[in-house]
């Protein structure tokens, strides 16, 4: 142990006084450089690697066995050096263009100087400082162009009073002056012309960026190890793109050095020198405009330096934020309302391949023999031991005894998954902090992912397929950290509005419903045996009487001392929606989704402020699962006719639809013969169509409330959407009495054929079934027509939904990008990194939604509870 | 254009929706700048042709404070440093 500390110390540590970002020089370029290269040849005949070539030895190695020429280390220990082309003729740098330009175009051709008078110099000096500071280098380069031009002297210099000339670009790296183009030579030569004092006005430190500098005459090639080939299956060798570049830069090059040399013409010359422009330009950038791409063999576009950096694929985004994790699985999710909220069921295959390291101690050495002794295809087993110096060792049946002898105080042993151990479960879009929670593991058969219903909501996942992962914290630290911090208890209240973001769904709110609402006769021992399913054994609290109430038995679940009074959706047989609680016992009231339910009602939120986390969980489990046994004691079904109407019903809907159509055919008549008064701001037809709209959603709503007065009220149909659980009042409309109106953009159907929606209908044709109302319920069926407009309406949203879903991802990314570094100081602003203040109060009102009910602090009820 | 004409009729700061601009005095502004302890620097900027302080006679660092109605606190303060 003590060793291991010294070795730690002699590491010399320093600290990072500055950084200096700069352009680099040629003399630098050769000066870090280990090789010139001179030949675009990568191998000779043996295979072995070309000195002065692409992947000459000097640059590093990435061939096992080979040495470094430069350092003698060897694959993996040389980090590879750079080497350097001396071009035959400069070329410009793209990116480094926008600069040169502006540079040129502020400048004397003659004598090099910054177009501005000697006497204005430090006036605007001083402008462009304060610009830069506040807007950049790039608006103070646009501006010394702007004073130029303001300055009215641009067609002579103020100091050598040579006339200027307007200079343009022509893109992607042409400069033309006049009519005539401008060589990269001519463009150096002014650049280098340019005094270091008149450098410091264009942001340049000369002594770090001097601007001649951006126009390249010696190139720097990168090492082997930044772009490493690979040795297909039959032998051959693949280069990486760079490489490719490269070996099109130098071999261009060397043509243009030897035409020079034997003096070819000058056209020839030109072109190659536009052909090695145009290899180092895509060598820095293959996705500039004008410039095709250069490409492989097969037509795909090379991957060079910018390509390399740049956006979702790249360095930064790819390598460097989007890091891959270990000791992580995934898999399908499935529901299992028997495990507890803040638990997770998993695979025992996945158990076995996940570990937690546990370090061994005199006090657990025998405990955590029992894994190694079991190994690695038993559960509960070990994957492997760790030695005191770090060394991993797998655990096979033939090491397993030797690992026996060996393992003392000091070892680690890595121990397969078992119940309780700790976990991050998380789905994505991780949009929330509750995407991601810690929770419980618990051993299950079968090969999915197991968890509570009630959790769905804050993962916002359902199993129709969704996938869900699962990590695995590795030390002590991680664990506590994700216990207190993550644990499904802690993450309760949402931040967004103050509420519950678990409660009891579907099948768990129709059950509470029921028996609240319509168990009034239980024996005594159906209470207890009700709530000994739910895992309570405490029966004193049962009213002492031979038959008791559901309101009895859920009382159970509530702690003694709690008192509650609020509103339920849903009425209670005598008509009251109130919901009253005293002391530990619901008095009066239903209890349904607007108090069980995640995201609404305060009694969730109550008993979370007075109870804390965990208690709150227990009762949420508790109630959850009280209501699916109230379900299964009870029996739940729901049928198609539940909803059916009685003769008199239908009579009832039938009337109203013949009425509504009788009205809309008199409104088309008025319309027809111009008596239709237009609404203020419309047209005559456009007010047909309000109107016309609003008498059949009346007829809609009319039917409907037929339909729902008709259905009875203790069937599954209407006890789901009384309670909550599932569907709405429209839902039984459509099924019983009529589907109605079908919109596309707020509108009836319009489109379709010229002047009508289908080729069944007579042109104009305005009434309600022409425009795609439903006048048929889904049980009665609907006419072919209809089924269209039904479908219409149906792809339509459809469409809309897998449209929106990305605009609004990246919506969201952008908000997330532009807001992550935002924070609520100590003195209740809220600041950005440079703790600028973007709100002087946060939100307005210094509220703490997490710690509110629903965005509301009731100063009245925290001063009752005081007193 | 029509639209101009009117706009010049229209004096923006007794329009409902305009939450109420007014500058503050010296000592007033070092006593914001000495209680969120802050450089104008560090105030959110307006514009000093910004159509709300159009009738305010302001210059470049003078401290504008914004009074607006709130669904959720009432009234909030809101400070911003002419730019």
């Amino acid at each position: 142990m003590e060793d291991e500390i010294v070795d730690y110390e002699k590491y010399v540590y320093k600290q990072v006084a500055s950084v200096q970002f700069s352009v680099i020089s040629p003399k630098l370029i050769k000066k870090v450089a280990t090789t010139k290269i001179v030949t675009p040849e990568l191998y000779d005949k043996e295979g072995y690697p070309v000195d002065g070539g692409l992947m000459d030895t000097r640059l590093g190695v990435i061939d096992p066995g080979l040495k470094c020429r430069t350092c003698g280390a060897k694959l993996k220990e040389c980090i590879g050096h750079f080497g350097y082309i001396e071009l035959a003729r400069p070329i410009i740098h793209i990116k480094f263009i926008d600069i040169i330009l502006n540079i040129i175009k502020s400048t004397c051709h003659e004598c090099g100087k910054v177009l501005i008078p000697k006497n204005k110099m430090t006036y605007y000096f001083k402008i462009l400082e304060t610009i830069e500071l506040e807007q950049g280098i790039d608006t103070r380069r646009q501006k010394i162009k702007e004073i130029i031009a303001s300055l009215k002297t641009t067609s002579k210099c103020p100091h050598c009073k040579a006339k200027q000339h307007k200079i343009t670009l022509e893109k992607p790296t042409t400069v033309v002056e006049g009519e005539k183009r401008i060589s990269p030579i001519e463009i150096r030569a002014r650049l280098e012309k340019i005094p270091d004092e008149d450098c410091e006005i264009f942001g340049l430190n000369p002594l770090h960026a001097r601007p001649e500098w951006m126009v390249l005459t010696v190139l720097p090639i990168p090492p082997v190890t930044m772009r490493p080939s690979i040795t297909l299956e039959s032998g051959e060798r693949s280069e990486d793109d760079l490489t490719h570049k490269l070996g099109d830069i130098v071999r261009i090059n060397q043509r243009l050095f030897e035409n020079i040399n034997a003096g070819a013409p000058e056209i020839i010359i030109e072109d190659l020198w536009d052909l090695l422009q145009y290899h180092i330009t895509t060598y820095f950038d293959n996705n500039i405009a004008q410039v095709p791409p250069a490409r492989h063999r097969s037509g795909q576009p090379l991957k060079t330096l910018t390509e390399r950096i740049k956006s979702k694929d790249g360095r930064i985004r790819h390598n460097l934020a989007g890091k891959r994790t270990n000791f992580s699985a995934r898999t399908v999710i499935s529901p299992d309302p028997m495990i507890r909220l803040n638990e997770v069921g998993i695979p025992q295959e996945i158990a076995m391949k996940l570990t937690i390291p546990e370090k061994v101690h005199p006090w657990n050495i025998a405990y955590l023999k029992q894994f190694v002794q079991k190994g690695a295809e038993t559960y509960p087993g070990a994957n492997y031991i760790v030695r005191p110096d770090g060394k991993r060792k797998k655990i096979t049946e033939e090491t397993k005894e030797q690992f026996l002898e060996e393992v003392q105080p000091g070892y680690a042993i890595e121990r397969h998954l078992m119940d309780g151990d700790i976990s991050i479960f998380n789905r994505q879009p991780s949009l929330h902090r509750m995407s991601m929670m810690c929770h419980r593991i618990k051993i299950l058969p079968y090969k999915t992912f197991r968890l509570n219903p009630a959790v769905c909501h804050p993962y916002n996942a359902d199993f129709d397929g969704d996938e869900m992962n699962l990590h695995i914290p590795q030390t002590e630290e991680a664990r506590a950290e994700a216990e207190v911090l993550m644990e499904v208890q802690t993450q309760l209240i949402s931040p967004r509005y103050g509420l519950s973001v678990i409660g009891c769904v579907q099948d768990s709110i129709s059950g509470n419903y029921i028996l609240t609402k319509y168990f009034t006769q239980l024996t005594r021992s159906e209470a207890v045996d009700l709530l000994s399913s739910v895992g309570i054994t405490e029966f004193s609290r049962l009213p002492n009487r031979k038959t008791v109430t559901g309101k009895d038995v859920f009382s159970c679940m509530l702690p003694e001392d709690f008192s509650f009074v609020g509103k339920s959706r849903s009425k209670e047989v005598d008509g009251s929606n109130e919901v009253v609680i005293v002391n530990g016992k619901l008095e009066k009231g239903v209890i349904d989704r607007s108090n069980l339910g995640e995201g609404s009602g305060l009694l969730l939120r109550n008993l979370h402020k007075k109870y804390g986390p965990d208690k709150t969980l227990q009762i949420i489990n508790n109630i959850f699962r009280l209501g699916i046994k109230t379900l299964l004691k009870r029996g739940f079904s729901v049928g198609i006719g539940d909803s059916d109407l009685e003769v008199k019903g239908k009579e009832k809907v039938t009337n109203i639809l013949k009425k509504v159509d009788m009205d809309v055919q008199k409104l088309i008549e008025n319309y027809k013969q111009g008596e239709l008064e237009a609404f203020p701001g419309r047209t005559i037809l456009e007010t047909l169509e309000l109107k016309i709209l609003e008498q059949l959603n009346n007829a809609r709503n009319e039917s409907g409330s037929i339909a729902t007065e008709a259905t009875e009220d203790s069937t599954g149909t209407r006890i789901m959407v009384e309670s909550g659980a599932r569907g709405n009042i429209i839902n039984i409309a459509q099924m019983a009495a009529c589907v109605g109106q079908q919109a596309l953009r707020g509108r009836r159907i319009g489109i379709g054929y010229s002047g009508r929606t289908l080729s069944c209908f007579k042109r104009g044709d305005l009434t309600p079934t022409a425009r795609g109302f439903v006048s048929n319920s889904f049980k009665s069926g609907m006419t072919p027509s209809e089924f269209f407009f039904g479908s219409m309406t149906g792809r339509d949203s459809l469409m809309d939904t897998a449209l929106r879903t990305p605009k609004s991802g990246y919506l969201y990314r952008r908000l997330a990008n532009a807001m992550q570094d935002l924070r609520v100081e100590y003195d209740g602003t809220v600041r950005d990194a440079s703790r600028k203040i973007v709100q002087f109060s946060y939100g307005e009102d210094g509220i703490d939604v997490a710690k509110s009910e629903k965005g509301v602090i009731n100063i009245k009820k925290i001063i009752e509870s005081v007193m | 254009m029509v639209i101009n004409d009117m706009a010049k009729d229209v004096d923006l700061a007794k329009h409902y929706l305009v939450p109420k601009h007014s500058v503050l005095s010296d000592t007033e502004k070092a006593k914001i700048l000495e209680h969120y302890r802050i450089t104008p620097k560090e105030l959110p900027k307006i514009a000093k042709k910004d159509a709300g302080i159009a009738h305010l006679e302001v210059k470049e660092g003078d401290v504008i404070k914004i009074v607006r109605n709130s669904p959720t606190a009432g009234k909030s303060v809101f400070y911003r440093v002419v730019n």
